[in-house]
């Protein structure tokens, strides 16, 4: 089984925000809601970084750990996904998220939200019938054998969608083509096998 | 772009190509031009290598990953999403879903089904509190009909809120695979729906009730000697206690600052439209959820107490009024003040069916 993850490449993406359209426009999203960002760090500046983010899919999913409703589920895929039916709007997967993926509709007293909204890795979401699927939760282009519109559209192949182990392949070539020492994330434990790469390129 | 179009000019006549007679002429400078823009791109590329380096977005450093991690945003953090106050990495998040799940989570467990248990036991070994004395039929009017109005609507709310919190921590380990989705999904939503509309209205009655209760539960040198009797379980003869005794001023001063701070973080929670941070909410959560089980925990002994725990305790609640025997042992000091009002039984019956304007004051110290 496929383990399906994103990753943005943080020295290619551009900010140009078309994954967030394609996005809004693959499913269909209600006004205020926008599954997909780009956040843009020192902006303007030598250092400027821009990074798309959404729903990561974690393996270890803090909104499903935190749910009072337990509406989360996990694909055989590795895509996480949630019942909006079951979902009360208690605003707890916002909370526990590290990238702000969870969104509500409204945001108003007596904690009234509205049901939370996230992206489904193009993967749709339970529902009786393929319309009420496509309007709960946007398209399913997972069932189509496609992979995640925004991913697909991206103009610089920034972001990646599918297995991991086949994004993880394409980013690991493109750091041994870089020629980074430290494989373009910091801290990374894999940094001495990086470093091989590293001289290995810079001979070549 | 602005750079190769100022340069293409200069390359065409040196190609000559453009040059070609006939009608083809234009055409043929138009493609020229366009070849030349692209040989000029690769040309200024080829050239100037160095040039190309200095320019070039730099890699991506560990500093602008610390940087993430920090959750720091600057005044050059942009993001795209419209009304977002968020940083790219929630980090909080993390700490909030530890101290829930694996500290609040099992320890209000702990600490609720412990005060279940030790309650249990409590009567099980040592029993019910009876009457010293036997009872003297004579009653003594305790609490007006307001209070008990508002004693009772606050425990219900109370009562009401507690469940449906617990059930919001704890439901789902029990009863989604109990009652299966269609009924679980209504009952957690029924469950939110009720905690946070009723949860504004327990706050707000509960101050009011502090407040009329205010008098009645200041600190005074003998409760010091009612907890060192344990009220009246270690020792000999019951200590000296007033119309609240240490243990009720206990339970109000717990009410007068965890119980305001778990309505106050509880407001934070309920009211997002104020548009208070994630971070702000993480904590408001974490705060809320201690001190109310912490406070459900004590409750269970305040219950305990007020109905099967002590005889005649409850009658004051439901009637209003207590026997002299009840007043005399749990309430001496009170009951030396006010024993010379009270009234028989048929008094009591006479009261309550008539004239209820009677029934508005306590028989309470001033």
């Amino acid at each position: 089984m496929a383990q399906m993850k994103f990753m943005c490449d943080a020295e290619r993406c551009i900010e140009c925000n078309g994954c967030v359209t394609a996005c809004k426009n693959a499913n269909d999203v209600e006004w205020g809601i926008q599954r997909r960002r780009v956040v843009t760090l020192n902006d303007g500046e030598a250092s400027e970084m821009s990074i798309s983010v959404a729903c990561m899919h974690c393996d270890d999913a803090p909104c499903m750990a935190v749910c009072p409703t337990d509406c989360f589920y996990k694909t055989d895929d590795g895509i996480v996904l949630h019942d909006k039916d079951l979902c009360i709007g208690c605003g707890y997967c916002l909370y526990a998220c590290p990238f702000g993926a969870p969104q509500f509709p409204k945001q108003n007293a007596f904690g009234e939200r509205g049901k939370m909204d996230k992206c489904t890795f193009c993967a749709g979401g339970p529902a009786e019938s393929k319309e009420e699927e496509y309007q709960k939760y946007g398209s399913n282009r997972i069932a189509e054998g496609k992979l995640p519109l925004c991913a697909e559209m991206c103009s610089t192949k920034a972001l990646l969608a599918g297995d991991a182990q086949d994004v993880a392949d394409i980013f690991r070539q493109r750091v041994v083509h870089r020629g980074h020492p430290d494989g373009a994330w910091s801290n990374n434990p894999q940094a001495s096998a990086d470093n091989l790469a590293y001289d290995a390129a810079r001979k070549g | 772009m602005n750079l190769l179009t100022a340069q293409a000019p200069v390359r065409v006549p040196r190609s000559g190509k453009g040059l070609a007679l006939g009608i083809w002429r234009l055409v043929m400078v138009a493609l020229v031009l366009m070849l030349s823009l692209g040989f000029t791109q690769v040309a200024v590329a080829q050239a100037e290598p160095d040039r190309e380096m200095r320019t070039a977005a730099p890699g991506i450093t560990a500093d602008q990953w610390r940087q993430v991690r920090s959750g720091e945003t600057d005044a050059n953090f942009r993001d795209s999403r419209h009304d977002s106050n968020y940083n790219l990495i929630n980090a909080s998040g993390e700490t909030w879903r530890t101290l829930r799940n694996r500290w609040v989570s099992p320890f209000g467990l702990i600490a609720v089904f412990g005060m279940v248990g030790i309650i249990t036991l409590f009567y099980l070994i040592i029993g019910r509190k009876e009457l010293a004395e036997p009872r003297t039929g004579r009653k003594l009017f305790r609490w007006s009909l307001l209070m008990r109005s508002l004693h009772w609507t606050v425990a219900t709310l109370f009562i009401t809120l507690a469940l449906t919190g617990l059930n919001l921590l704890y439901g789902k380990f029990v009863f989604r695979s109990l009652f299966g989705d269609a009924f679980w999904g209504w009952m957690i939503s029924a469950s939110k729906v009720l905690h946070n509309y009723l949860g504004p209205l327990f706050g707000i009655l509960l101050v009011v009730l502090l407040v009329k209760l205010l008098k009645d539960n200041i600190p005074k040198k003998h409760d010091l000697q009612w907890f060192k009797q344990g009220g009246g379980l270690v020792g000999k003869g019951h200590p000296d206690a007033g119309f609240a005794n240490g243990g009720e001023k206990a339970w109000y001063w717990l009410l007068a600052t965890a119980g305001i701070v778990v309505v106050a973080s509880g407001f934070v929670l309920d009211f997002p439209n104020y548009g208070q941070s994630r971070d702000t909410m993480q904590w408001a959560n974490i705060i809320h959820a201690v001190g109310a089980l912490g406070l459900t925990a004590v409750a269970l002994g305040h219950i305990y107490i007020g109905t099967v725990g002590t005889e005649g305790s409850l009658e004051a609640m439901t009637t209003g009024y207590v026997d002299e025997a009840w007043a005399k042992e749990h309430h001496n000091l009170w009951y030396e003040e006010v024993k010379d009002q009270a009234i028989s039984e048929e008094e009591v019956a006479a009261r309550k069916s008539g004239d209820s304007s009677s029934d508005v004051s306590a028989s309470r110290p001033s």
